[in-house]
């Protein structure tokens, strides 16, 4: 299988402080893979490592067989990575269409005047938009609430929408951190569910961070375990949670 | 269900045109039955003017949620290259098609002002970046007043100490006279121009804010770093923000200046007071709600000409009607009180009431 | 020695705008909000004194004394009345607003009660003029009290603090409001002392600066206002040193630009200058920079 995210050596420091050091990770087409980790082990800034919100000390990061380290973030998003965010980041004062056609901007052209003066293309793209927008949005049960303000609809449909707005932008990589936070049993089977099916119905590579181990052993066919910034154990997802390491490293010794 | 939604913001946007042609056709009839005082008649254009500032200041602070304090530094370099232009131009062109060019090039300066002052914006952010726009307005009126320019046999002459070292030649025309400002500019505004002006910008506005760069400014004003996440480019669409409220600044500061047979840069008209005199209308009527702006401008324009009656008491009564108003609109137990004893409750509660029996 | 008589000036005239500096970032750094009526304050305390003086004939020291008090209890009033019921609205611009409002209310309030005539102010200020370098250099007494009040208020500040519960208070709740609640701290009195401070300041630096330019109109304290203002930028706005040291490069750059570049366009220098140290530290000179979490 071809490898869809390569990462070697990556490092970055904070004021001394190593909070990512000499990282590899290697997710093949396709997959499902879980970075999972104890509070503070540097899994976020691994995912803003990626996303160039932070630029690595060292390491090298391709995408799809393509160098995108140290680019920027919009650069990286156009590259092919979209991304949630753990502490919920929607356009609070859109509406939930509206934050869906924010992802679809890049693939859906119009320029300004024609936007001012409403002219045919403006309608024309502004409809395929919609109809676009509209397909996502079924797709995560939200079309009903398409009008809706985004901070109006509750927890976790936030948590669907930013998903949806994400990959409106036609990621080849999706990265989702911590999707399950917050939801009751319910509500992350069915996000379960509705993330298998999205790696099925777009063809998508996914990497999530996660807490919830049922969701985690459910999903995830690979995982790698990242402790104080280094990685613990890699491999087969049945495998990491039966090492012994990784117990100790989440309940201590 | 979609295509009701996009019917809701058509309708709104129609009854926002409609409520300036209403207004317009009124007052037109009422000037026709001579009902208008020659006082309000002189107000009709200046109203405008402030009602194009704060539409165009609210797609800075409403849509894309940034602080300018400096909004009356681009009025004031819209009003000067304008009427600059149309003083040299006077006789040399037809007069519609010579208003027509100082309108553009009143919103083509003002654009290029926009710009400049655009790029601290990417670098700052709340407070700072309001304390550098006012900066701004106060640099750029402090600069028109040591602007001496006149015009002789030979060509322009400039000078920033005075107006004698120009060095003009017999017959020689001072254009711009530093702290006098430019004397005699055509009066070439009125009210119905000031109309077409208003419901231009507002159609600029109000179709931006609903395109795809409308979307783009308002993502950044939500979540800055979940629309760079996206692929949204935050330099492009703040500047394209500034930009366009710049040129629609400089409008209407073309407007204000073919109004007056003076111009001067007074700290009255172009200082931060101003500035956040427009800034007032944009918060009174409401952040990021286009048609509040309209509404707010014209009432607080009149109320204090409205209130010309109580002479000394009228500027104070002003400051009370907007802290009181502020208050009531912003203060989170006046709303809660205010949800409570609101109407449409009452109402809601009784029928509830009359159906449970 | 003109120069070094215009930097005393300078450094005179930015003590002043460090005092009025002062009042803004300590509000700013524990309210969260630019009060823009504290310029006017000034105006206010001028009248007081002002009046204090020549209608009732009270000896300047006194008549000090009783602007500070007015005005810290306008302070504390005004706190109470127009901004802490805007404390938790939706926007931050909402109490901005009422701030510009206040600022109205004040000034038209003068307008009513003194006129619009500009008055004399009288010095309150009675030590003689320092003359050195045999006469070529004078430093009026107006120029010595204001720099030696102006560090007095630094020191006396500084310590309150760092030394009092009041001051430690005041550091905890800029902090983090809510865990301040949380340990015990009476947020809303911090906050309203902190307006009366800033008040008292304001006052103090309203009958230093009518001392040294001595004409009070209600719009006196505009202008001051916006350039301390400014200083509170410039330094770090939340910083006490940054207050001023911002306030005396203020002061010093105006005065030096008046004196050899061009005096109608030294507000212009000052504001350049501005921009110019916020596009290379965008939180001014002692801010703190705060990353953003993602």
């Amino acid at each position: 299988m071809e490898s869809m995210l390569n990462v070697t050596n990556l490092s970055i420091s904070f004021g001394g402080l190593r909070a990512v050091s000499g990282f590899n990770l290697d997710i093949k087409k396709g997959q499902l893979y879980g970075l999972i980790g104890p509070n503070g082990a540097g899994k976020t800034t691994v995912f803003n490592l990626l996303t160039g919100v932070y630029k690595p000390d060292e390491g090298i990061i391709k995408l799809d067989g393509k160098d995108i380290t140290g680019g920027k973030t919009i650069d990286i998003n156009k590259a092919g990575i979209a991304r949630t965010f753990q502490n919920i980041r929607l356009f609070s004062q859109m509406s939930v269409l509206d934050n869906v056609k924010v992802g679809l901007h890049n693939h859906h052209h119009y320029n300004t005047i024609e936007g001012i003066l409403r002219l045919p293309r403006y309608r024309k793209v502004e409809k395929e938009m919609d109809e676009q927008a509209m397909e996502l949005l079924k797709v995560f049960e939200l079309q009903d609430h398409a009008d809706y303000l985004a901070s109006n609809l509750p927890y976790g449909q936030q948590r669907k929408l930013e998903i949806a707005r994400a990959l409106a932008t036609d990621p080849k990589l999706l990265l989702l951190d911590e999707p399950a936070a917050g939801m009751n049993p319910n509500e992350t089977q069915e996000l379960m569910d509705t993330i298998r099916f999205v790696r099925d119905k777009f063809d998508m590579t996914i990497l999530l961070i996660e807490h919830d181990m049922k969701l985690v052993s459910g999903i995830c066919e690979e995982l790698t375990v990242l402790n104080f910034g280094k990685v613990l154990v890699q491999g087969v997802t049945s495998d990491v949670l039966n090492d012994p390491q990784v117990i100790t490293a989440y309940l201590g010794e | 269900m979609k295509k009701m939604k996009i019917n809701k913001t058509t309708k709104n946007n129609l009854i926002t045109y409609g409520m300036v042609l209403a207004v317009y056709l009124l007052v037109e009839l009422f000037i026709a039955g001579g009902k208008v005082s020659s006082l309000m008649q002189g107000l009709l254009v200046p109203l405008c003017v402030y009602v194009i500032l704060a539409v165009s200041l609210n797609l800075v602070v409403g849509i894309l949620g940034e602080l300018s304090l400096g909004h009356a530094g681009f009025m004031c370099v819209g009003a000067f290259s304008s009427a600059f232009f149309s003083k040299c131009m006077n006789g040399v062109m037809p007069d519609g098609l010579r208003f027509f060019c100082a309108l553009l090039i009143g919103a083509a300066v003002a654009a290029l002002f926009g710009f400049i002052i655009g790029i601290p914006v990417l670098r700052l952010k709340g407070d700072y970046l309001a304390i550098v726009t006012l900066a701004f307005g106060e640099i750029i009126k402090n600069l028109i007043n040591v602007f001496f320019i006149g015009r002789d046999a030979d060509g322009f002459h400039f000078s920033m100490k005075d107006s004698i070292s120009l060095k003009l030649q017999e017959g020689g025309e001072i254009i711009m006279n530093g702290p006098q400002g430019i004397n005699g500019t055509p009066h070439d505004s009125t009210f119905t121009i000031g109309i077409i002006l208003v419901l231009l910008t507002l159609f600029i506005v109000l179709n931006l804010v609903h395109s795809r760069d409308g979307r783009a400014i308002m993502s950044i004003r939500d979540n800055r770093i979940a629309a760079e996440s996206v692929g949204i480019n935050i330099t492009k669409y703040k500047l394209m923000a500034f930009i366009i409220s710049a040129a629609l600044a400089g409008t209407a500061g073309v407007l204000y200046a073919h109004n007056l047979a003076t111009l001067t840069a007074l700290p009255k008209n172009f200082g931060y007071n101003q500035s956040i005199m427009i800034l007032v209308f944009v918060v009174l009527g409401g952040i990021g709600n286009i048609r509040g702006s309209v509404i707010a401008a014209v009432v607080l324009t009149l109320l204090p000409e409205l209130l010309r009656g109580l002479n000394d008491y009228r500027m104070l009564i002003y400051a009370i009607v907007l802290i009181v108003m502020m208050l009531l609109n912003w203060s989170p137990k006046a709303l809660e009180l205010r949800e409570r004893y609101s109407p449409k409750r009452l109402l809601a509660k009784r029928k509830e009431a009359k159906e449970a029996k | 020695m003109s120069f070094v008589s215009y930097l005393i000036n300078g450094i005179s005239l930015g003590s002043v705008y460090a005092i009025i500096a002062l009042g803004y970032t300590m509000v700013y750094g524990i309210a969260k909000m630019l009060n823009f009526a504290h310029g006017d304050i000034i105006m206010v305390g001028g009248y007081i004194a002002l009046t204090a003086m020549n209608a009732w004939g009270v000896n300047p020291i006194l008549a000090v004394v009783l602007a500070v008090i007015f005005c810290t209890i306008l302070g504390v009033v005004i706190e109470r009345v127009a901004y802490r019921p805007l404390r938790k609205a939706a926007s931050p611009l909402a109490v901005l607003i009422t701030a510009i409002g206040v600022s109205y209310l004040l000034q038209n309030v003068a307008l009513l009660i003194f006129g619009a005539d500009t008055k004399s102010f009288t010095s309150v200020v009675s030590v003689p003029s320092l003359v050195l370098a045999g006469g070529s250099l004078i430093i009026s007494g107006e120029t010595i009290v204001t720099i030696v009040a102006c560090m007095v208020i630094m020191i006396c500040l500084t310590l309150f603090i760092n030394k009092t519960k009041a001051g430690q208070a005041m550091l905890a709740v800029s902090e983090d409001k809510g865990a301040a609640q949380l340990m015990g701290i009476n947020v809303n009195g911090t906050i309203a002392l902190t307006f009366a401070i800033g008040s008292a300041l304001a006052a103090i630096a309203a009958v230093l600066l009518c001392s040294a330019y001595p004409s009070l109109t209600p719009y006196t304290g505009a202008m001051p206002g916006i350039k301390a203002f400014v200083a509170a930028v410039f330094g770090g706005i939340g910083s006490v040193p940054g207050a001023l040291i911002g306030g005396l490069l203020l002061g010093v750059i105006e005065i030096l630009g008046k004196a050899y570049i061009s005096s109608q366009m030294a507000d212009a220098i000052v504001f350049a200058v501005l921009i110019i140290v916020l596009l290379v530290k965008p939180t001014g000179l002692l801010g703190k920079q705060i990353q953003e979490k993602v």
